[in-house]
C-alpha cells in the first residue's frame, strides 16, 4: 500500500495542478495578510475561500484522478496486490498531496509575516485542520462516486452536485427549516443539522475561535453548553473524523466486490 | 495637649490602649491615632471627631461577620493603611467596612477591605476622597451581596485608583453629582462594574472594567462624561460592555471596547456623543434601540467585530458619520480618504438572529454572506436610512495620550 501511496503522491505532487493549487493559497494568504495586517481578519477571509475551494478541488481531483488512472488500476489489479491496498493507497496519495499544498500554501504566509506569536494563531491552526479534513472527506466521497459510476459524465456531475449541495444548498435549506420551525425548541435540531454537513462542521470550528464573544450572547442552554466549553470543538472534530472514515469504509466495501 | 497642637495616640495590642474603639473615645478632635500591627477584633467603631486614623504596617480589623466595622460620624476624618475584613451581613441594614454617614471632607486611603458586604459606603457625604484602596469580596448572587464602593446622595467625591473585585456592583452611584471616578480597576463583579442611577454631571476617566456582568451601566442620568476607559471581556447573554438606559447629553470618547458580547447597548438614550472610540473583537459593537435619538456616532474604529451594529426597528434617528468600518467594501475614487458609497452597518443576518436566535449557528456561512449582499444592494428588512454617509477608508488615528 505504501508503495502505491508513494507513487500516487509523488505523481501528483509533481503535477502542474498541485503547484498551481499551492501558489493560489500562498498568494491569497500573502495578499490578505499584507492588506489586513490582522490575523483574525485574514483567517476570516481565508476561511471563506478555503471552505468553498478545498471541497471543490478535492472533489474534482478525486473524480478525475480515478477516471484517468483506470488503466493503471486495471494493471495493478492484475498483480498479486490486495485490492484494499490499491484503492486506499491511491486515495491517500491524492488527499495527502492536496493537503500538503493547502498546508504549505496557507501556513507559509503566516510564517513569513511572523504572526505565529500572536494569540489568534489558534484560529489558523483550526483552519488548517478543518481544511485538511475537508480535503480528505471530499476526495473520499469523489472516489467513491467514481467507483460506483462507470459513466464518467454521470460520476463527475454527481460529485459536483454533492459539493454544491454541501457548500451552498444545505445552509439554505437549514435556514428555511430554522425559520419554519422557529416556534419549537430547535437548538438540538440545529446542532444535529450541522453535524450532517462537514462544511458546516468546519465552519463551527472556526466560529468558536473567531466569534466566541458573539456566541456567548445566545440564550439557550444547549447552545451555551455546545459553544461555551470545549464540548463543541470535541463534538465537531469527532464528527469530522466519522465523516472521513465513512466514505473510506464505503470505498473499501465497494472495491472489494466490484467487477473491473 | 494644648488645643493648638494635635496629639497622637498609639494603639497596640500589648498596651493599655489596645483597641481602636477606646482610642477613638480617648482622642480629642484633630488628634492622630496610630494603630500598630496586629489583629483587632472590633466592630461598630464610631468615629465622631475629626481624627486621622493611620495603620502602621497594615493592622487587621476583623469584624468577625458581626456588624458594621467603622462608621464615620464626623467631618474631616482620614482612615489609612488598614486591612479590614469580615463585615457582617444583614438583609435589613447596609453594613459596610467603612461608612461615612452624613459628613463631609473625609479621606479613605490605602486600605484593603476583604470579605465585606458593602465595602466603602458614603451616605450624604460631600467632598470626600476614596483613593488607592483594594476591595475584594466573594459575591455569589445579587440578593445577598453588596457593592464595593457605594455612594448615595453625595457631591464632589473623587474615587481614584481603587481596585474592586467580586462585589455586586463595583462602584455604585445613586443621586451623586459632580464626582469623578479616575483610574480604577473593577473586575469580576457579578452585576455591574460601575453603576449610575439618577446621577448627573459625573466623569469617569481612565478606568478598566473587566469581566463583570456588565462593564458600566448608566441609567436615568445626564451629562456623564466617559473617557479613556477600557471595557474588556464582559461576556454573557445579558452582558454588555456599556449599558445606556434613559441617559441624556453624555459624551463617550477615546474608550476601548474589547471582546465584549455587546460593547454598547443603548435604550432610550438621547444626545450622546460617541466619538473616537475603538471597538475590537466584540460580538456586537453596538446594539442601539430605535428609542434612541439624536446621538452622534463619529470617528470610531470598528475592527473585527462579529456584528458592527444591530437595532430593533426600521427607523433611525441617530447620526453616524466618519467612522472606520473594517467590513466596508466600498471604494474611494477621489482619494479623499472617505468612501464614495455609504456603508450600511446593519446586516440582514443580525436582523435574522434577532428573530431566530438559533440561526447564529449559520454565522459565517457562505449562504448567509450571499443574502447579506442581496440585502445590502436592496434593503428590505434593515433600516434604510441607517447609513454612514462618510465611511473612512483608513483607521482613524488619534492621540490617546494627550491631556484631557
Amino acid at each position: 500500500m505504501l508503495k502505491i501511496l508513494k507513487y500516487s503522491f509523488f505523481d501528483l505532487i509533481r503535477s502542474r495542478w498541485s503547484i498551481i493549487y499551492f501558489f493560489f493559497y500562498f498568494v491569497t494568504g500573502m495578499v490578505l495578510l499584507y492588506l489586513s495586517n490582522d490575523v483574525s481578519k485574514a483567517v476570516a477571509s481565508l476561511m471563506n475561500v478555503t471552505f468553498i475551494l478545498t471541497p471543490l478541488i478535492g472533489t474534482i481531483f478525486g473524480v478525475m484522478n480515478f477516471y484517468n488512472s483506470r488503466e493503471f488500476i486495471e494493471l495493478l489489479l492484475a498483480q498479486p496486490v490486495p485490492r484494499k491496498n490499491i484503492f486506499l493507497g491511491m486515495f491517500l496519495g491524492i488527499s495527502t498531496s492536496l493537503s500538503l499544498s493547502l498546508f504549505l500554501g496557507m501556513g507559509l504566509p503566516f510564517l513569513i509575516f511572523g504572526t505565529f506569536g500572536s494569540d489568534q494563531i489558534m484560529s489558523l491552526v483550526f483552519l488548517l485542520i478543518s481544511g485538511i479534513f475537508l480535503t480528505f472527506i471530499f476526495t473520499a466521497l469523489a472516489f467513491y462516486i467514481a467507483l460506483v459510476n462507470e459513466n464518467r459524465l454521470k460520476g463527475f456531475g454527481l460529485a459536483i452536485l454533492i459539493w454544491l449541495f454541501m457548500a451552498f444548498i444545505y445552509d439554505g435549506v437549514f435556514l428555511l427549516l430554522l425559520i419554519f420551525l422557529q416556534e419549537y425548541p430547535i437548538e438540538k435540531f440545529a446542532i444535529a443539522m450541522s453535524l450532517f454537513n462537514p462544511v458546516d462542521l468546519s465552519r463551527i470550528l472556526i466560529m468558536l475561535k473567531l466569534d466566541i464573544s458573539a456566541l456567548m450572547g445566545y440564550t439557550g442552554a444547549v447552545f451555551n453548553k455546545f459553544f461555551g466549553n470545549n464540548s463543541g470543538m470535541l463534538i465537531s472534530i469527532a464528527a469530522l473524523i466519522i465523516w472521513s472514515a465513512v466514505p473510506v469504509f464505503l470505498i473499501l466495501k465497494k472495491s472489494a466486490k466490484k467487477d473491473f | 495637649m494644648s488645643g493648638l497642637f494635635a496629639g497622637t495616640i498609639n494603639v497596640r495590642q500589648d498596651w493599655p490602649c489596645n483597641s481602636i474603639k477606646s482610642a477613638a473615645d480617648l482622642a480629642s478632635p484633630f488628634d492622630t491615632v496610630y494603630v500598630h500591627p496586629g489583629r483587632y477584633v472590633e466592630y461598630d467603631i464610631v468615629i465622631d471627631k475629626p481624627l486621622h486614623i493611620i495603620g502602621i504596617d497594615r493592622p487587621v480589623i476583623d469584624g468577625d461577620h458581626k456588624s458594621e466595622i467603622i462608621t464615620v460620624k464626623s467631618d474631616s476624618v482620614l482612615i489609612k493603611g488598614f486591612r479590614i475584613r469580615n463585615v457582617g451581613f444583614s438583609f435589613t441594614k447596609d453594613w459596610a467596612g467603612i461608612k461615612i454617614d452624613n459628613k463631609d471632607h473625609c479621606t479613605i486611603e490605602d486600605n484593603e477591605i476583604l470579605d465585606s458586604y458593602f465595602g466603602i459606603y458614603l451616605k450624604k457625604s460631600d467632598h470626600s476622597v476614596i483613593r488607592n484602596n483594594y476591595l475584594k469580596s466573594k459575591a455569589e448572587n445579587e440578593v445577598n451581596s453588596g457593592n464595593g464602593i457605594h455612594l448615595w446622595y453625595c457631591e464632589n467625591i473623587r474615587i481614584e485608583n481603587n481596585r474592586i473585585h467580586g462585589h455586586r456592583d463595583g462602584i455604585y452611584f445613586e443621586f451623586v453629582e459632580h464626582s469623578k471616578i479616575i483610574g480604577n480597576l473593577s473586575e469580576g463583579n457579578i452585576r455591574y462594574g460601575l453603576h449610575f442611577m439618577f446621577s448627573n454631571h459625573d466623569d469617569y476617566i481612565g478606568n478598566t472594567f473587566k469581566n463583570n456582568g456588565t462593564g458600566v451601566a448608566v441609567m436615568f442620568s445626564d451629562h456623564i462624561n466617559m473617557k479613556k476607559n477600557h471595557f474588556v471581556d464582559n461576556w454573557g447573554t445579558t452582558n454588555y460592555g456599556l449599558l445606556f438606559k434613559e441617559i441624556y447629553d453624555g459624551e463617550l470618547s477615546e474608550n476601548i471596547f474589547e471582546n465584549n458580547t455587546t460593547a454598547i447597548f443603548a435604550d432610550g438614550s438621547n444626545r450622546i456623543k460617541i466619538i473616537n472610540n475603538e471597538f475590537r473583537g466584540n460580538g456586537w459593537a453596538m446594539n442601539i434601540f430605535s428609542s434612541c435619538m439624536d446621538n452622534e456616532i463619529a470617528y470610531n474604529n470598528f475592527i473585527s467585530n462579529t456584528f458592527d451594529l444591530t437595532t430593533n426597528g426600521k427607523r433611525n434617528n441617530n447620526n453616524f458619520h466618519d467612522n472606520f468600518w473594517d467590513q466596508y467594501t466600498g471604494y474611494d475614487l477621489d482619494k479623499d480618504g472617505v468612501g464614495d458609497v455609504p456603508y450600511r452597518p446593519v446586516r440582514l443576518f443580525s436582523y435574522l438572529i434577532g428573530r431566530i436566535p438559533e440561526s447564529i449557528i449559520l454565522l459565517r456561512s457562505f449562504f448567509i454572506d450571499m443574502i447579506n449582499i442581496a440585502e445590502k444592494v436592496a434593503p428590505v428588512l434593515t433600516p434604510q436610512s441607517l447609513t454612514d454617509e462618510r465611511p473612512r477608508m483608513k483607521l482613524i488615528v488619534y492621540d490617546r495620550n494627550k491631556g484631557d
